[in-house]
């Protein structure tokens, strides 16, 4: 996606950030994704495979925002190590407390 | 010069990552603020299908109402990256329209929240009726903090801006403002297939 690197003199020692025609693009995509998630959840011959398609659906908006809302695809990749760091800590949670539990509805 | 606005107005110091520390800090905050919700979405995976009484998810979940909340919250999103690229193109005219916007679709969340909460209430569910109430209303209605709390801090970049206090020297500033907006945005993505699609789905299925 293009970039606008004329656009970030307010800090030029940082990378420059996407225009808003890409931040725009990211919006459409979110908003599609969204809708294709409700249209799966009323297709009953889905049924069996609709939560590994949400789940599927939600990590690539999830990864939309963080790459290009939170600017993660173009700062430090220090950034991208603490925030995956955190997001990798409480899946462990999650996936330790419902092993520890042995419950699951997926 | 008061020492406040010395510090204030300070230039910025080298680091030995060569990154703002403000920002580092603010990315720290958001890693261990997956730890939170993280926790709060374990909880209420573990006591899914659990309450011995009604309203079960399946019952009282608004698929549709909740898609456009979420959609919602996604555009504010979009509205705020808006917002710093005017502001990181000096135009703070363009910035300040851009992050009312934001605020009120931040607000508009918020009223689908209230509305749902009030719905809720008047069906019988609280977090005193059942697994279900508690664990839901614990980890949306922290969700729902975060979002005030976003507001909050945007409507004081709006009247910053407007009082000429938040020139070219504090884009940082939104920047790291942002993060927090987006953050709110992506924990909803996760809370609304974890708890609301997928939930409903699996309940309307026996689960």
């Amino acid at each position: 996606m293009a970039h606008q690197p004329a656009s970030h003199q307010a800090r030029p020692h940082e990378p420059a950030h996407p225009t808003p025609a890409t931040y725009a693009k990211v919006a459409a995509s979110l908003g599609i994704i969204t809708g294709i998630e409700v249209v799966i959840f009323y297709i009953d011959a889905l049924r069996s495979a609709v939560i590994p398609l949400f789940f599927l659906l939600s990590i690539v908006k999830f990864a939309l925002v963080a790459m290009f809302y939170m600017h993660l695809k173009f700062d430090a990749r220090l950034f991208s190590g603490f925030f995956v760091g955190g997001l990798l800590l409480a899946t462990a949670v999650i996936v330790g407390l419902i092993a520890l539990f042995k419950t699951i509805f997926i | 010069m008061s020492q406040a606005a010395q510090v204030q107005h300070a230039p910025e110091h080298p680091t030995s990552t060569g990154l703002d520390n403000r920002k580092v800090l603010m990315w720290l905050f958001l890693g261990s603020d997956c730890l939170f919700f993280g926790a709060f979405i374990a909880t209420y995976l573990i006591h899914f299908g659990k309450s011995l009484t009604g309203p079960y998810p399946h019952e009282i979940l608004d698929i549709p109402v909740t898609t456009i909340s979420t959609f919602v919250l996604l555009m504010s999103s979009f509205m705020f990256v808006l917002s710093l690229s005017a502001h990181t193109r000096g135009d703070y005219r363009a910035f300040r329209a851009w992050v009312l916007c934001t605020v009120l679709l931040g607000c508009t969340f918020l009223g689908f929240q209230v509305f749902e909460f009030q719905e809720f209430a008047h069906k019988g569910l609280t977090p005193r009726t059942n697994l279900f109430g508690t664990t839901f209303l614990t980890l949306t209605g922290f969700h729902g903090a975060h979002v005030t709390i976003g507001v909050v801090w945007l409507m004081s970049l709006f009247f910053l801006s407007l009082r000429g206090k938040l020139g070219a020297d504090k884009n940082l500033s939104v920047d790291i403002a942002g993060l927090y907006w987006h953050f709110v945005d992506v924990v909803w993505i996760v809370i609304f297939t974890v708890v609301y699609l997928s939930g409903v789905a699996a309940g309307a299925g026996g689960g």
